[in-house]
């Protein structure tokens, strides 16, 4: 069966693969990013199953018009991937009132948006699988990110209620917390950051973004149907 | 058919109850035995049904049969 996810973020890192992945397996996904020149290099990657959506994920009436128009043009939605994030990253004392606000509106914000879009249709049909991308410094915290520790961990709060509320509904919500993936976020960390972090992989190498794509594959299938309000890492043992 | 029939039939269907616990007078919650999802569930099957919107706020004041039927007459909803 052709099932249709949404996928935020999807024009690079973590999002590309994600979307590839599915694509891939026979999904359709409807890619939102606010970036359009790397948006448009992904459609033309991808091909047919990928649709380009140009969203602001922190505008409450964007999100409302895209997501009626997403399941208008092509369907029932019923994969939610929350891949969105940036960062704004510093020292508590240096970090600016709006570096915090714009890191929450993202990656948290943008999340609980999108899942109040997307769960009336789940709802509806009684069927549907949310995946929210958390990360491991929501469980091990990273000095000089503060609002993005906050947020990711904030996302698996918003997993854990989500989960409770749609259960008896077949709707499942999971998420999953990638550790050290190369990426261009990833790249973008200080360089102390992110020896830090290698340097304690117990697998002793950073992750990939097919990685995380692979789990977050496994959520949205049937294969993990009696699975809801857990947390993946995916992570070379980061965690452990 | 009858707004009232409309009305008992959906709730019939969403919330597994028998026609006759449906009375004008019978609270969702209490007597009926419906969560806050399952009152949420209610209120997307009356939009679709009488293809209308019922804000959030107009939402929460439907809590018994008889205000669902009274309000969708006030609505003048397609019959």
């Amino acid at each position: 069966m052709n099932r249709l996810a949404v996928v935020t973020g999807a024009a690079r890192g973590i999002g590309y693969s994600i979307s590839r992945k599915l694509v891939e397996s026979g999904w359709s996904v409807a890619g939102c990013d606010i970036l359009q020149e790397d948006l448009d290099r992904t459609a033309e990657k991808l091909g047919g199953g990928f649709s380009p959506w140009l969203l602001d994920i922190t505008s409450e009436e964007a999100v409302a018009e895209t997501a009626g128009r997403i399941e208008e043009e092509l369907g029932s939605v019923f994969g939610l991937v929350n891949n969105a994030g940036i960062t704004r990253d510093g020292l508590l004392m240096r970090m600016s009132r709006s570096d915090w606000d714009s890191v929450l509106s993202v990656n948290l914000t943008g999340a609980f948006l999108m899942c109040r879009a997307f769960s009336r249709g789940m709802l509806r049909r009684k069927e549907g699988s949310i995946v929210n991308i958390s990360s491991v410094v929501a469980i091990l915290g990273a000095a000089g990110q503060a609002n993005y520790a906050s947020t990711k961990a904030g996302l698996l709060g918003l997993t854990r209620a989500l989960a409770r509320e749609f259960a008896g509904r077949n709707i499942r919500v999971n998420a999953i917390a990638p550790g050290f993936i190369e990426t261009e976020m990833t790249r973008e960390l200080p360089e102390k950051v992110r020896e830090d972090y290698a340097g304690r992989v117990p697998m002793n190498r950073m992750g990939q973004p097919e990685n995380v794509a692979d789990a977050v594959h496994f959520l949205l299938e049937d294969v993990s149907s009696y699975i809801t309000g857990v947390v993946i890492p995916v992570d070379g043992g980061l965690t452990t | 058919m009858s707004l009232e029939s409309r009305v008992t039939e959906i709730i019939i269907d969403k919330l597994g109850v028998k026609p006759e616990q449906v009375t004008m007078e019978a609270q969702f919650d209490t007597d009926l035995g419906a969560d806050s999802i399952d009152q949420y569930e209610l209120i997307m099957g009356f939009e679709d049904a009488f293809g209308l919107r019922i804000d959030e706020d107009e939402a929460a004041k439907l809590t018994t049969v008889g205000k669902v039927v009274e309000y969708l007459r006030e609505q003048d909803v397609d019959q």
